[in-house]
């Protein structure tokens, strides 16, 4: 095996046998399962008590009462408010509606009473604005003879569907952009925070090696490129692993999730045929993302995740080597260096959400090119359909830089490592990287 | 005699400091050789050229009668001044690990670890995490991480720094036995009395120049002032003062100054004649450590 080879493999495998990296990468598909489980349960929650509901109406129009559910009993009363309120001290009713008077079809806004010392939950409330929202409609329609089945005829439920000019071009449905922005916030989200844990990592494993000296008997063996180019190939390797076992764990966990809840995607239709009118649109949206999610090109998406992990890796942990060979014997040195790296890595991100707002944009165009934020803007790109060439500019242009800034990293790496005391200047830096030692 | 390692006219300068200024030395095969010098005179900057870690900006350094490169490299064991190993790992994944990036294979590796391990006696740290060891367990593993790829040229810098008595003569008789299996150990030090007893050659290095260099005992020979020690039964003669250059006079031991036209045998028998009985009768080689520190002041003065 030749000595990168050695390095790379004392790098990755010391990574990957720490009981820390196990656990993480284990544990992290476990939580996504604990997440899904609990929002499950969450959302098939219903308690046991039944709400006892007495209206009290006097707004002089004679409301239906809203039908009984599982969770709430409605009764009408003419009683008088003190005698009311005496009942719900003797806990024979939970809440009191009162129900002011009606004045008309032109109210505009009219306010109903609850009276009870619990707090008016969520549910209770849209049970009961819905109800009176029906009711009071009702109520003006007849006022107003207006036929319900011709207003129902009125109403209109429009969607706008985008559809291609040129042939080959996949449809696509209006969820398409909303998935698609959403995945690629979470792609480029996901990639920031993988670069810059790793990129970190390599960072420190490079100033513990200097801060305890050792560097000096590796490089007596094998030359300082090859030491750094093994770490940030050994630590990218730990990173891809990660990744690659995420890819396989999280949709093997969210399987067994499923066969195990016994949740499905029909499931929320059956949920929803219980949910009143607007949570019912939402219950469709969900379906509908879904369906989006299970047509989108994911071997596409996942490769140019992999390259993009990796070419936006190989610049920043280049950069993180370099400032972690010029940093002094103390590690806090690093901060002022290290703004090098994440004021370009960080602006990236903030411009990968602006870009995935509007992926026509220059901004976005530019951003899919420039070495520094491609490896963040690309993966949140690629589901608005990236054309070809593009992609491939930018993944050339992506390697020929980190192969650039390894070069320079390395003539920093060289010169830094072996000196000890104070850090590197920003000035010496720049002078190591250009000036021959 | 053959050479193993020849250094010619190497200069390594610095933005604003020479480090190395035209040194040459050369340091033979089956040797110990003496890398001396004060703090900052280019110790370190020598050793760093010497294994390849920096270039030297004009002049050679042949190993072998080859130039420095990887493939020598790995026929060189360094021991910097400043140990360090890897906390996080165990003292054998270590020792093999850097054994490999000398060149050896992994079961090469293995089986010269093992090896050294057994012979220090070390076998139940195997399993340990360096920062397990105390500082003296882990300066065993650092020797053994600088030799166990069986160098032909072993550098140590400072190797007795920080550790006991014990550890000091294991160390000492190891380097013994390698320098007699045929391997030549530079030895950076500035402790004088460990050169007496180990080197057969030196340089000394002040300011980035060669200052003084040659066989240890040729030095010593060349910087002798003709004084000799003696010590008799009684203090003897005070008359003695004006033939002879008592240099200092202690109880019953006499130092005196043999000039150019006497010799130590008219001293001994004017001694005889005076009916004293001779004890010990011995030259007095300079220290190196006054030859050190002479060598230092005056080219510190040129």
């Amino acid at each position: 095996m030749s000595k990168l080879g050695i390095i790379i493999s004392k790098e990755y495998l010391t990574r990957v046998k720490n009981k820390k990296f196990i656990i993480t990468t284990l544990l992290t598909p476990l939580g996504f399962l604990v997440f899904f489980v609990v929002i499950f349960l969450l959302m098939s929650n219903e308690s046991d008590k039944k709400y006892r509901v007495t209206i009290s109406d006097q707004s002089k129009i004679n409301l239906t009462l809203p039908s009984d559910s599982k969770k709430f009993s409605f009764i009408k009363s003419d009683a008088p408010m003190d005698s009311l309120k005496a009942q719900y001290q003797r806990g024979e009713t939970d809440a009191i509606l009162v129900l002011p008077n009606f004045a008309g079809v032109d109210v505009k806004n009219y306010t109903a009473y609850y009276y009870s010392d619990k707090t008016l939950d969520i549910e209770m409330e849209s049970k009961l604005s819905n109800y009176l929202d029906n009711s009071l409609r009702n109520y003006k329609m007849q006022l107003l003879s207006i036929d319900k089945t011709q207003l129902e005829k009125i109403d209109t439920k429009i969607s706008i569907d985008p559809e291609p000019v040129s042939e080959n071009i996949t449809d696509h449905s209006e969820y398409t952009s909303k998935v698609a922005t959403m995945l690629g916030g979470a792609m480029g989200y996901i990639i920031f925070f993988i670069i810059f844990l790793y990129g970190a990592g390599v960072m420190r494993s490079v100033t513990e090696e200097k801060i305890n000296r050792i560097v000096e008997v590796v490089i007596s063996s094998v030359s300082p490129t090859q030491l750094m180019l093994g770490k940030i190939i050994g630590v990218g390797l730990v990173g891809l692993t990660q990744i690659v076992i995420w890819m396989i764990l999280i949709p093997v966990v969210y399987l067994i999730g499923i066969s195990v809840s016994g949740f499905q995607v029909h499931d929320i239709q059956q949920i929803a045929s219980q949910m009143p009118q607007d949570q019912l649109n939402k219950a469709e949206e969900i379906q509908f993302v879904i369906r989006e999610l299970m047509n989108l090109n994911w071997l596409k998406i996942l490769s140019v995740f992999i390259i993009y992990f990796l070419g936006g890796f190989f610049i920043y942990s280049a950069m993180f080597a370099a400032i972690g060979a010029a940093i002094g014997d103390d590690v806090n040195d690093s901060q002022s260096l290290t703004m090098f790296v994440s004021i370009p890595i960080l602006l990236g991100m903030y411009a990968m959400f602006s870009c995935i707002r509007e992926p026509d944009s220059s901004l976005a165009t530019f951003g899919s090119l420039f070495p520094l934020w491609s490896p963040i803007i690309m993966p949140a790109m690629i589901p608005f359909d990236v054309p070809w060439w593009q992609l491939l500019l930018s993944i050339v242009i992506l390697f020929l830089f980190a192969y650039f800034i390894i070069f320079l990293a390395g003539r920093i790496f060289r010169t830094g490592i072996l000196l000890y005391g104070k850090k590197a200047t920003a000035k010496e830096l720049f002078k190591w990287m250009f000036v021959k030692q | 005699m053959k050479y193993l390692l020849n250094l010619d006219r190497v200069h390594k300068e610095y933005t604003n400091l020479i480090a190395v200024n035209q040194i040459s030395f050369k340091v033979p095969e089956s040797c110990i050789f003496g890398l001396l010098g004060p703090n900052g005179a280019g110790k370190t900057s020598l050793i760093r050229i010497i294994t390849g870690i920096t270039q030297p900006d004009s002049g050679t350094v042949k190993f072998n009668d080859q130039i420095i490169n990887s493939a020598v490299n790995s026929s060189i064991g360094y021991m910097p001044e400043e140990r360090g190993l890897y906390k996080k790992m165990t003292v054998g994944e270590q020792l093999i690990y850097l054994c490999r990036l000398k060149g050896l294979s992994k079961a090469d590796a293995n089986k010269s670890v093992t090896h050294w391990v057994e012979k220090f006696e070390i076998q139940s740290w195997w399993n340990k995490k360096i920062e397990e060891l105390s500082k003296g367990m882990s300066q065993k593993v650092q020797f053994i991480a600088t030799i166990a790829h069986n160098p032909k040229l072993i550098i140590l810098d400072e190797p007795f720094s920080g550790l006991d008595p014990i550890n000091t003569n294991l160390i000492k008789d190891e380097i013994i036995e390698l320098k007699n299996q045929g391997a030549s150990i530079i030895f950076s030090t500035h402790r004088m009395e460990q050169v007496e007893e180990l080197c057969e050659e030196i340089v000394l290095v002040n300011k980035g120049k060669n200052v003084l260099s040659g066989p240890v005992k040729e030095i010593r020979e060349k910087y002798k002032e003709n004084l000799f020690q003696i010590e008799t039964d009684r203090p003897i003669n005070d008359e003695l003062n004006t033939e002879w250059n008592i240099v200092q006079k202690l109880g019953l031991s006499t130092i005196i100054r043999i000039k150019e036209n006497q010799s130590s045998n008219q001293f001994l028998s004017r001694v005889i004649n005076d009916g004293l009985n001779i004890l010990s009768f011995h030259e007095v080689l300079p220290t190196f450590n006054d030859i050190f520190i002479r060598t230092v002041n005056e080219a510190n003065h040129e």
